[in-house]
């Protein structure tokens, strides 16, 4: 058998132009992790129902561990480490989840962290409801959610006070 | 004064690093490893007949196949018994990789190392196994029908047998004016943390020393077990538990198959290499719990005070047993929860099955103990008519009757007995928190609606912070910095937070200069493990003892440079000054530097260390008879038994009379870990302990067909609970020091799942007029159970 071919595929990932050659099965998750070493994207389920790698694709959030690298040539990929303030600091939704302990082993939280910051841009005030019903498309086994639905609620206030 | 931080909810210092994508989890390590991927058993009872790499070997990236034929002198050995126990007659462990029988679907059979995860798999599908199919033991039914064996040695598949009894129990229930039997059963679930295992090794050939990282509960176990199998002194192996995904239990188990396979490998290969656990391979190759049945026969008096009880349960272990009969051990004993049971007698049955393995899972057989004695209260309730709470409070061990001794041995070999708790006072919380005294007036009200509720009640008591020990290193830098050590492991409690909160307050140091590293061989050799909620009490005592060591040696060393005696010195804000005087001051690093008595200097700080720098008593030696160089301290603690832990919960369900959907519409808790540390860490251990409970009770099962396939082995058919299934939980505590340790301290890292099926079955039974005997229970089955009572059955 011959080596896989590699295909080129350029990405915005985090506002940073990114250039890589990937075999045309390697998973998005798998080309940020590995290809780009940007970790804190994680893996938890391999099909898309967990949530744990979940980045914004075009604004979008989106399950990298069900897309090809190679079939988002040209688009604007946002992770965790792109939801930290220029210069690193944590970001609202980051700073929020500190504020409500909002993790314990952290290993969910970034699928969290994306999928928040993309439905904050929708609804920049949610009510408790809305904002259990905002990230109830992730799976966390050690919170039990209730810190996480006042993380959204945290951030919210956050990120209003730091636009004003 | 420096604030204290004991009792307060500080912020985690964890956090910053895990928020924003810098946690260093194992699959973040080692991008330049050879992978690993396994080629694995489809069958769950099998002979293996023939291994045929032919059809893999052409494929480019290929680095090696092994099988069992690789695995030199006790690498080839069975791994092994974790925890033996003279009960438990035939212990069975499996291979590294299988011999020549695979006992449960998902056993590893050939190890396959290649360039990246994709190719190792592409390679795997190459594999060619023959076997000859075995009949299938699956389920406890039918492993104690024994019509077929899973291993030909052990008969009757069964493991152990184990019988504790305190007094004459069956004729005590015999003699009593009434009696039940139950038949109770719980169904298999498994830990499931968000990561599964994984292991990474390098070895330095030159220097002949091996580096393991594993996702593992343990890391001092972990390297005494990789440099027992690859027969390496164990100086020349060091394990480091990176962060972890969660745990849960699961990953205490220890070594798995794949933590001696990988450092071989290694080894061998002289290449750094890698094994990432995908889902399906922690469904059907790491670890499962829960799974018994329960026969109960109990006595009691006209006022529903028990006389006798009698339990008969049987363990559905799975194929091997290398944790011991840690797991039925704990139901048998924590199964009394806050009850006197008067004569108590319990007999366990270890069954093999050709399923996967079952060790702890949070709560560690306690939710099955506790779902027994709580729906056994309820039934005596029933059967007298009487409230469920006044049965459960006439059954109580009382707080004046502490210490108490059940007579029975428990999980650690020592005695059980509880050493603290009120639980007519968590009781009295309880009910006022949920209303108890008033739901009647809300049933009606929901009955107006043509709506139906219930309320229910779960008790339990955890026996956590259990020995043998646990230890801790303290070191002061020169520029201040504390660092702490403890062997233990974390999987995202929040240990580096509340250890620097004691040291802080020991020590009186500022939160931010303290600095915590746990489950790293390299930095503290003697440990055990992260289980059975141990680590505020295990560690958290040691830790406090080593930073009162250190503080002791810092105000000798400062009284001598402040000329003031020991006993007249304070620590504040990280400077050691004199009481009443605090201009009078030397600041924690300066006393670090002069804990050090050196020759030469390596920065400023240092110089004041050297020989011409300051005088000295030139009749006196500069490391004092006794002392040693260097501001620091070990010190370890071991208590004499377990720690004992208790909670109430209570549930408001309300179940669709049309589709049997059931809702839970309010959850309450009542805790009791002794004193909190960090109420806020204590709350979110709560709010997963729940939320565990609440899957475990309606959700969560492992669907194994009768041929031993895992019907269910993904995240899309295992029903884990997202933020829509799982309520509001409402809180309390009461705070009953434990008597045994330092702090007062008792566990909490497990408390919130024990009671779940219990209380949630308690409502669901409330609501419907008819006894629920079998959890979890799904909206399908309870409309079944509706028809069936319907039809008088």
């Amino acid at each position: 058998m011959t080596t896989e071919t590699l295909v080129k595929v350029s990405l915005t990932v985090n506002g940073a132009p990114r250039e890589m050659e990937v075999p045309a099965r390697r998973l998005l998750s798998d080309a940020l992790r590995h290809d780009l070493r940007l970790t804190g994207t994680h893996v938890g389920c391999e099909h898309g129902v967990c949530g744990a790698c979940t980045v914004l694709v075009d604004g979008q959030p989106t399950r990298s561990c069900l897309v090809f690298a190679v079939s988002l040539e040209g688009s604007e990929i946002t992770t965790v480490e792109g939801c930290c303030k220029p210069g690193g600091a944590m970001g609202p939704v980051q700073q929020a989840f500190q504020d409500c302990h909002a993790l314990q082993c952290g290993f969910c939280t970034p699928g969290f962290i994306t999928t928040i910051t993309a439905y904050l841009e929708e609804n920049e005030n949610p009510s408790k409801e809305e904002a259990r019903e905002a990230i109830s498309g992730n799976l966390c086994r050690c919170t039990g959610y209730q810190n996480i639905v006042a993380a959204v609620q945290r951030a919210a206030e956050i990120k209003r006070g730091d636009d004003a | 004064m420096t604030t204290k931080l004991f009792g307060q909810s500080i912020k985690r210092s964890e956090d910053p690093r895990l928020v924003t994508g810098n946690g260093r989890y194992l699959d973040d390590l080692g991008h330049d490893a050879y992978e690993v991927a396994f080629v694995r058993s489809p069958h769950a009872h099998a002979r293996i007949v023939d291994i045929d790499v032919t059809d893999a070997l052409d494929i480019d990236g290929l680095v090696a196949i092994y099988t069992h034929d690789d695995l030199e002198s006790r690498m080839g050995e069975p791994l092994p018994l974790l925890i033996p126990h003279p009960t438990l007659t035939h212990g069975r462990t499996q291979y590294a990789l299988a011999m020549d029988e695979v006992n449960y679907v998902g056993e590893a059979i050939a190890m396959i190392v290649a360039t990246s995860r994709y190719v190792a798999e592409d390679i795997a599908d190459r594999v060619n196994v023959t076997y000859e199919f075995l009949p299938a033991v699956v389920g406890v039914e039918v492993a104690r029908a024994a019509e077929h064996l899973v291993h030909d040695d052990v008969p009757g598949n069964v493991a152990a047998v184990m019988v504790q009894e305190n007094g004459d129990a069956d004729a005590a229930v015999d003699a009593a004016p009434h009696q039940l039997e139950l038949e109770l059963k719980i169904e298999r679930s498994a830990a499931m943390p968000m990561e599964g295992k994984g292991v990474h090794a390098v070895w330095d050939d030159d220097d002949k020393s091996l580096l393991v990282h594993t996702s593992t509960q343990t890391s001092t176990s972990v390297r005494q077990a990789v440099a027992a199998k690859l027969e390496l002194p164990v100086d020349r192996v060091e394990v480091v538990t990176p962060d972890v995904g969660g745990g849960f239990g699961v990953k205490i188990v220890h070594p798995w198959p794949e933590e001696v396979l990988v450092p071989w490998a290694a080894v061998r290969l002289n290449h750094a290499v890698k094994w990432t656990e995908d889902r399906r391979e922690h469904f059907i190759s790491s670890a499962h719990e829960r799974g018994q049945l329960h026969n109960v026969r109990v006595g009691y008096d006209d006022e529903g005070r028990m006389l006798g009880l009698s339990v008969r349960f049987w363990h559905d272990h799975g194929a091997y047993t290398p944790y011991g009969l840690i797991v039925p051990i704990i139901t048998s004993t924590q199964l009394l929860g806050p009850y006197k049971p008067g004569a108590y007698k319990v007999e366990l049955n270890s069954m093999y099955t050709n399923t996967v393995i079952v060790t702890p899972y949070r709560g560690a057989g306690r939710p099955q103990g506790c779902f027994v004695m709580e729906r056994t209260i309820d039934a005596i309730a029933a059967d007298l008519g009487l409230d469920r709470t006044v049965v459960r409070e006439r059954n109580f061990i009382q707080p004046e009757e502490m210490p108490y001794d059940h007579g029975l041995i428990f999980q650690d070999g020592r005695q059980l007995m509880y050493d603290s708790g009120d639980f007519p006072a968590s009781l009295d919380k309880l009910k006022k928190l949920v209303g108890w005294d008033d739901f009647e007036a809300y049933r009606e009200e929901a009955r107006a609606e043509g709506r139906k509720v219930g309320i229910g009640i779960g008790c339990y008591v955890e026996g956590t912070g259990v020995g043998p020990y646990e230890g801790g290193h303290i070191r002061v830098e020169t520029d201040g910095t504390v660092v702490v050590s403890t062997g233990l492991t974390s999987q995202g409690q929040g240990h580096q937070t509340m250890l620097a909160q004691l040291v802080g307050d020991e020590l009186g140091v500022p939160f931010d200069r303290i600095k915590v590293t746990t489950g790293d061989t390299r930095r503290f050799k003697y440990a055990v493990g992260t289980f059975a909620s141990r680590t505020a009490v295990m560690s958290g005592s040691a830790v406090a003892l080593t930073a009162r060591k250190v503080r002791e040696k810092a105000l000798e060393i400062a009284g001598h440079a402040l000329e003031a005696s020991p006993e007249d010195l304070e620590i504040v804000d990280g400077h050691i000054q004199v009481k009443g005087a605090p201009t009078t001051q030397i600041d924690l690093g300066a006393v670090a530097v002069l804990s050090n008595p050196l020759r030469y200097a390596f920065d400023e700080a240092s110089a004041r260390a050297t020989q011409f720098a300051a005088p000295a008593d030139p009749d006196k030696p500069p490391v004092a008879p006794g002392q040693s160089p260097g501001l620091e301290g070990t010190d370890y603690y071991s208590p004499p038994r377990s720690t004992f832990a208790n909670g109430m919960h209570a549930v408001i369900v309300e179940t669709d009379p049309l589709t049997a959907d059931i809702k839970i519409l309010r959850y309450c808790v009542v805790h009791d870990c002794g004193t909190i540390i960090n109420p806020m860490i204590v709350e979110g251990q709560i709010h997963g302990g729940v939320a565990q409970g609440v899957g475990g009770a309606l959700y969560e099962r492992m669907e194994y067909d009768e041929t031993g396939q895992l019907l269910n082995a993904s995240y899309m058919d295992f029903l884990m609970p997202y933020a829509s299934e799982v309520p509001e939980i409402e809180i309390d505590h009461l705070e009953t020091p434990s008597p045994l340790n330092p702090l007062g301290v008792k566990g909490a890292g497990e408390a919130g799942v024990i009671p779940g099926s219990a209380a949630i079955a308690s409502a669901i039974e409330d609501a419907e007029g008819f006894p629920i005997h079998s959890m979890p229970i799904s909206p399908s089955e309870l409309f079944h159970l509706r028809l069936r009572h319907q039809e008088g059955h």
